[in-house]
């Protein structure tokens, strides 16, 4: 290679530090993008091997994930020209269910993201997610007349804390004794779990009757931007701040950029002079509290009190959202917004094209397998493999 | 003599390289072909086509005068081609009767593996070839050298008669490769045919029938033996002379810097590796520190800069007592260290250069203000190393893992190199590296010594430590046998202590 032109090079590349995989963005998002639109069209194979019509199916889904765009834009007209907004209102009922199922997905998805950056892999998101929920339910129900200013961050704030502390726990049990994280982060949600079920049957449960806490005060609520039935709330927002502050910890700190050395290469990570044991702690315990949040913005932001089975999984898709967001925040972020519309258009598919929820396991299922192993759409779209350093996801064991 | 193999016109294009450009090579019959060329040249590029792991874009391959396709490994295997790789491809956990027996497994009754048959030839072709092993000993107890065999043997089980060997001694102690060129010529002997890639100018010499020299994807020349000196191919391979013998002056030691007592340090297995090592290193001076591979020099590097615990003794540094002190603590106090093993410890592979470049001082001004990190000092600083310590890469923003293995080092060398130091630990500078790269280091490393830091140079190399140190310690068994002034230190002399005979008791034999 001439000097001449590594010099011009120098000048006309981008820098791709923070890379979500090495490349550029579109070289990045391609196996991604790929990967979600072949699992639809197998999604649609299997559809109609069941009998199904999967365009109407998807037509449903569609609507049910973004609303349909008629009766968005006569909803529009109607305002203007009446100044009745409930047309409007309800024609974009569809696309913020899909915010608001968005929303935990992307603070459970940046918990798992965060961790694997530090080589670790955070099972235990869904007991964080429990823990969380119940810290915020309880100083949103069991403290009155707080102004909201006051309450609502210090709900917010109990549910970050004891998910911390429920992601710290194994954090520091690797640190001081090299326990496994894998293996403590599940048993730490089997304890949750449990706990939850004896708080809601016990002293949490707000009657005799039903296995649920109180409502929280509404001053402890996250505020909802438009009147029922809609729940979208601040919390989405919230979620993409945190998105935000993830970005700016890994990649424009000296701590993330500690968290990411010791992730990519711990024995360089110590002969740099970094202190790998505090990082596995205070990842752990950021990664708690991302998770926490998650359950925190679902009790808040969305049903006001904690039941049992309360998480439809958040924990456990989260791990898939890291791996479909390549472990990046704003990665997450959109993969989480697709898991949104996904499940929220789920539900409509089932009621006007009857074909089950179950579908969206499937194609879900399918671009996951395609993203861990993306020889597959590269083989499939004969796309030639770039050198890619890949993310670190864990290391073995007694490591 | 017939030809027993023969690439014509072969061409490898890789996006935005070209690996290799119309290479024509040939391997008698029964003789040993070496390939030379630095890292990068198109080695590995063209033994790779050869062996079925690429397909060629042009050029044909003619075996034993037929030509031949080979699309996958098999398709070498079936024509009689084995390769020995330059990193091993065995099980660990397996021993060498399951990891010859690896992919052609033969069964009793159509079910059970047939073990002993396969340990039966395993003893058969030892015995043949001089290659001793225990059949039935497991892959991770046994020393590189006799790991090496394995893969010979792994070869031989496939009948192989024209054998690759990459950079079969890059691993190897001075011992061990002795034992190799043995093993080669009894094969050579037996009628196999060998070709043996390496960038070691001497090996060339002592082994080669012909000589062939790569230089950035073409075909330089070839070479008889008789008439290359290592001199001649060290230009053919770099492109200009070179110069393999450091240039320095005598050196101007001051007072120490480095203040090592009686130190023990065990290993990562708790194994006593350093058992009582004195020594001390003065600024202005390089210390070099001799022996064989694996007697305690490096847990004791790893000790000096804090990535093993001290079992007892001291380290000072300029009057601070310095062991067990943490790695942050003893880079703060003026070392820099470049690490034996840079993939390991000297860089994060996955980042980019110019994060590489910071990596130890990334919490520092200018890096980093409070938390936030600087980006435009960082690249700045980036920018300034690759020009100062001609790193060859497109930009800053490559991983490091994308670099070839001497512009790795050479990115290690410029971020140590360019904070203040009081001394300089090098382990294994120029391990793998090409002679281009081997010349710019040494001259850096002389350089800090005549800038006044204190040098310490571990190295199994003799030539290296030779050609840099004023003084000379041999280690052996975890301890320091003698130390020697470089100027009247002999090969002979440092081989005895390497062995770990004194020279007195020798002298006394004689």
């Amino acid at each position: 290679m001439s000097d001449k032109a590594s010099s011009k090079n120098k000048t006309t590349e981008k820098k791709t530090s923070e890379g979500i995989g090495g490349g550029s963005l579109g070289q990045a998002l391609l196996v991604p993008v790929l990967a979600v639109i072949t699992g639809l069209i197998l999604g649609g194979i299997v559809m109609l091997a069941t009998g199904s019509n999967p365009i109407q199916a998807y037509g449903a889904l569609f609507a049910g994930a973004f609303g349909t765009p008629s009766t968005i834009i006569a909803g529009i007209q109607t305002y203007f020209a009446t100044g009745d907004n409930a047309d409007l209102v309800r024609s974009i009922y569809p696309f913020t269910e899909s915010l608001v199922t968005a929303t935990p997905y992307i603070f459970a998805g940046l918990s798992v993201a965060l961790g694997f950056r530090a080589g670790l892999f955070n099972i235990g998101a869904e007991g964080q997610f429990f823990i969380g929920a119940l810290c915020s339910a309880y100083v949103g129900y069991s403290i009155k007349d707080l102004p909201m200013i006051i309450h609502l961050p210090l709900a917010i704030g109990a549910g970050a804390l004891g998910g911390a502390i429920w992601g710290m726990i194994p954090g520091y049990l690797k640190a001081r004794f090299g326990a496994h994280e894998v293996v403590n982060t599940i048993m730490m949600n089997w304890i949750a779990f449990r706990l939850s079920d004896w708080l809601l049957t016990g002293p949490m449960q707000a009657s005799n009757f039903r296995p649920v806490t109180p409502n929280v005060s509404a001053s402890a609520e996250l505020p909802r931007f438009f009147e029922d039935p809609l729940r979208f709330n601040l919390g989405f927002f919230l979620a993409l701040l945190f998105a935000y502050i993830v970005y700016w910890f890994l990649f424009k700190t000296t701590l993330g950029f500690e968290v990411r050395s010791v992730g990519a290469n711990p024995d360089a990570a110590k002969y740099a002079g970094m202190n790998i044991i505090k990082n596995f702690v205070l990842v752990m315990a950021f990664a708690g509290a991302l998770a926490g949040l998650a359950g925190t913005a679902q009790v808040l932001g969305v049903d006001h009190w904690v039941g049992q089975g309360f998480s439809a999984g958040y924990g456990f898709d989260a791990i898939a959202l890291a791996l479909l967001g390549k472990s990046h925040p704003f990665g997450v972020v959109l993969a989480a917004l697709l898991f949104g519309f996904l499940r929220s258009g789920a539900t409509n598919m089932q009621s006007i094209a009857g074909i089950p929820v179950d579908i969206i396991s499937i194609i879900q299922g399918l671009v996951i397998v395609f993203i861990a192993a993306p020889a597959i759409i590269r083989w499939l779209y004969r796309i030639k493999s770039l050198k890619v350093e890949e993310t670190v996801l864990t290391r073995g064991w007694g490591k | 003599m017939a030809n027993v193999l023969e690439l014509q016109g072969i061409t490898k294009r890789f996006p935005g390289v070209l690996a290799n450009d119309k290479i024509d090579i040939a391997l008698r019959e029964g003789k040993i072909l070496a390939l030379l060329g630095e890292n990068g040249a198109g080695k590995s590029t063209l033994m790779n086509i050869l062996y079925g792991l690429y397909k060629p874009d042009e050029g044909k391959i003619f075996v034993r005068g037929k030509e031949v396709e080979i699309h996958v490994p098999n398709d070498a295997i079936a024509q009689g081609i084995g390769m020995v790789h330059q990193h091993f491809m065995l099980v660990p956990v397996m021993t060498v009767t399951e990891n010859v027996m690896l992919g052609v497994e033969p069964t009793k009754n159509g079910l059970f593996l047939d073990k002993e048959k396969v340990a039966q030839r395993i003893h058969d072709i030892s015995n043949q070839y001089g290659l001793e092993v225990d059949p039935h000993a497991y892959i991770k107890d046994l020393p590189v050298g006799i790991q090496q065999r394995v893969e010979i043997i792994k070869v031989l089980y496939r009948n192989a008669d024209i054998l690759i060997l990459d950079e079969p001694t890059a691993v190897l102690t001075p011992q061990e490769v002795e034992g190799l060129f043995k093993i080669i010529k009894t094969l050579i002997k037996a009628g196999k045919s060998i070709i043996f890639i390496t960038h070691k100018l001497k090996e060339v010499l002592a082994v080669a029938d012909d000589i062939s020299v790569l230089r950035l994807g073409r075909m330089v020349g070839s070479i008889e033996p008789k008439k290359a000196t290592p001199e001649k191919l060290a230009s053919m391979m770099v492109g200009r002379d070179v110069s393999l013998v450091v240039q320095k002056q005598a050196s101007k030691p001051k007072e120490a810097v480095l203040k090592v007592e009686k130190l023990f340090v065990r290993d990562e297995r708790q194994n006593l590796t350093v058992q009582g090592v004195s020594f001390e290193v003065r600024k202005g001076e390089v210390l070099g520190v001799a022996g064989v591979q694996g007697n305690g020099q490096t847990q004791l590097v790893y000790a000096l800069t804090g990535l093993l615990p001290v079992e007892s003794g001291s380290i000072e540094m300029q009057g601070k007592t310095l062991h067990n002190a943490t790695p942050r603590q003893i880079l703060e106090s003026g070392v820099a260290h470049i690490p034996e093993d840079r993939q390991r410890h000297g860089l994060i592979l996955s980042f980019p250069i110019h994060d590489n470049m910071m990596l130890c001082t990334y919490y520092k001004d200018p890096f980093a203000r409070g938390v936030s990190l600087q980006e435009k000092e960082i690249y700045n600083n980036a920018e300034a190393l690759i020009k100062q310590f001609d790193v060859r890469t497109p930009n800053i923003y490559v991983n490091a893992g994308t670099l070839s293995g001497g512009n790795q080092q050479k990115v290690i060398v410029a971020r140590e190199f360019s904070r203040p130091i009081e001394l300089l630990i090098a382990s294994q500078p120029t391990r793998g590296l090409d002679v281009g790269s081997i010349e710019y280091i040494h001259k850096q490393i002389i350089k800090k010594r005549d800038e006044g830091a204190g040098v310490l140079v571990v190295s199994s190399e003799l030539d290296e430590i030779l050609s840099l140190s004023d003084r000379i310690a041999v280690m052996y068994k975890g301890q320091i046998m003698d130390v020697l002034d470089a100027k009247k230190a002999t090969k002979e002399d440092l081989g005895l202590l390497m062995a770990g005979i004194h020279l007195s008791t020798s002298a006394k034999k004689k």
